[in-house]
């Protein structure tokens, strides 16, 4: 119970933004480290890594491929929850928290394309195939770019929160069917390998360098989104001292 | 309800012509086909299903942004978002949609057939794409209600409407399109992608009025 109350009041506490910023100030030299920490140990892994018996080297083009496509669903799901936070707690952090992501999740899903086209013109033998996973991380993109022009079509971040919010659940239908769509349809894309019930197939050799690479690319995108989070509370600031200083120079003509 | 109605149907009717002008874009869409791919008929006759729904689609995202603009043009949205205490807003909403659909979008479905004539398409194709136009075009109608509820308040809306509309659509536009090929062609089954299609736009009738809702009460306030 005790611990409950002190948990709901950390989150009141981070609402602050100057205390989020100290927080975040804080916590960013530590987490930008880490992350390139995880991400040097991660590359020295999956260069030692061994070559696969069909597909030689560029089997390590899934080290990165994987853990982008993974954020790229990752960033879209804390944009969900982000929006349930502007619309039914009305955090006053949910929408610099969802707006700052949606940049970042625009990158990875491109990214992810990119490796997995990169990947596929040796392997398929062609730079793109209309099937179920690629065309409906394509739409995800579509997503991320709509969002951003929402936030970026209005002046007023209050309103644009609200509604980019709305956009973001009603698109998050697009996520459980990334997930399955492997499973639901016969692709050309190969099915979940790593997360699925009866544990991986994917050999240990393979397995450890692509999960401290998921892991690195994780932290990243949480430095990342720190930093961006950082930087829209800022710009909030600047734009209301800037009103704030265009009042009162006003005043001070006209008196 | 059935007063409000009545009145979105005049006024989509009356004012402005805009459900000419959606079948106008239609007629464009389908006749622009044969200059870019060329006079084959052969080759028509097998894309004219898809391009029949793209063409649909388009007119139909066309038309969108009028939605709730009109409506907040002259006030009448503020007086329906305050009247939400006696009737609930989605429901409003849909009937709204509802009405939208009837004059903007039926008169598409209605003219695809004598499109699917100019695409050389067979009978039971051209039945199978105005049946699944039919069954499919208020899914499109009901998710661009929340795209036009987002940007109401915008100067410019339009484009941005249709940016933020299409990756949503793209589910019915890929089952639409299988359902009008499995009437056709042997082996694709016709039932199950048009029982999808349905249950599509079963489903965004409950949500998109629901979301277009919510959007609309944070624009006013």
């Amino acid at each position: 119970m005790s611990d409950a109350v002190s948990k709901t009041g950390r989150w009141i506490d981070l609402a602050n933004p100057t205390r989020f910023l100290s927080v975040a100030g804080a916590a960013l030299p530590w987490l930008g480290g880490l992350t390139v920490l995880v991400l040097a140990i991660g590359f020295w892994m999956s260069m030692n890594a061994p070559d696969d018996y069909q597909q030689g080297s560029t089997v390590k083009i899934m080290f990165i491929h994987v853990p982008f496509a993974w954020l790229s669903m990752m960033c879209y799901t804390i944009m969900s929850v982000a929006a349930l936070g502007t619309l039914v707690w009305r955090h006053p952090l949910a929408d610099v928290s969802a707006k700052a992501a949606a940049p970042i999740g625009a990158v990875f899903t491109a990214l992810a394309l990119i490796t997995g086209s990169l990947w596929g013109k040796p392997m398929w033998g062609t730079w793109w195939v209309w099937d179920a996973r690629l065309t409906s991380v394509f739409v995800l993109f579509l997503m991320y770019l709509g969002i951003i022009a929402l936030t970026r079509a209005m002046d007023d971040p209050a309103k644009s929160a609200k509604a980019t919010a709305i956009l973001t659940l009603v698109g998050f239908i697009n996520i459980p069917i990334i997930k399955f769509s492997v499973d639901w349809w016969n692709t050309l894309h190969q099915p979940a390998s790593v997360l699925r019930m009866g544990g991986s197939t994917l050999d240990p050799s393979y397995l450890k360098p692509l999960l401290v690479m998921a892991i690195g690319f994780t932290l990243l995108f949480f430095t990342l989104h720190l930093m961006a989070m950082r930087n829209e509370i800022w710009r909030r600031r600047v734009t209301a001292m800037r009103r704030v200083a265009a009042r009162s120079a006003d005043r001070g003509t006209v008196s | 309800m059935g007063a409000l109605f009545l009145r979105d149907v005049r006024l989509g009717l009356r004012a402005g012509g805009g459900a000419l002008v959606g079948i106008l874009f239609f007629l464009a869409v389908i006749a622009v086909v044969p200059f870019g791919v060329g006079p084959d008929l052969k080759l028509l006759a097998r894309i004219g299903a898809a391009m029949l729904w793209i063409g649909a689609l388009l007119a139909t995202l066309l038309g969108l942004d009028r939605l709730f603009q009109a409506d907040r043009d002259d006030g009448s949205l503020d007086l329906l978002i305050m009247a939400s205490d006696r009737h609930m807003l989605a429901l409003t909403i849909l009937v709204k949609c509802l009405a939208h659909w009837i004059v903007s979008v039926l008169p598409l479905v209605i003219a695809s057939p004598l499109l699917g004539l100019f695409m050389n398409m067979e009978a039971a194709a051209i039945g199978a794409t105005a049946l699944t136009l039919l069954v499919g075009t208020p899914a499109i109608t009901l998710i661009g209600a929340v795209g036009a509820a987002v940007a109401v308040s915008l100067p410019r809306g339009g484009l941005l409407v249709s940016v933020i509309i299409l990756p949503l659509t793209i589910p019915v536009l890929i089952f639409g399109v299988s359902a009008s090929y499995g009437a056709v062609e042997d082996p694709a089954p016709f039932l199950a992608p048009f029982l999808i299609l349905a249950a599509i736009t079963l489903f965004f009738a409950v949500l998109g009025p629901i979301a277009a809702a919510a959007a609309l009460r944070s624009s006013a306030d």
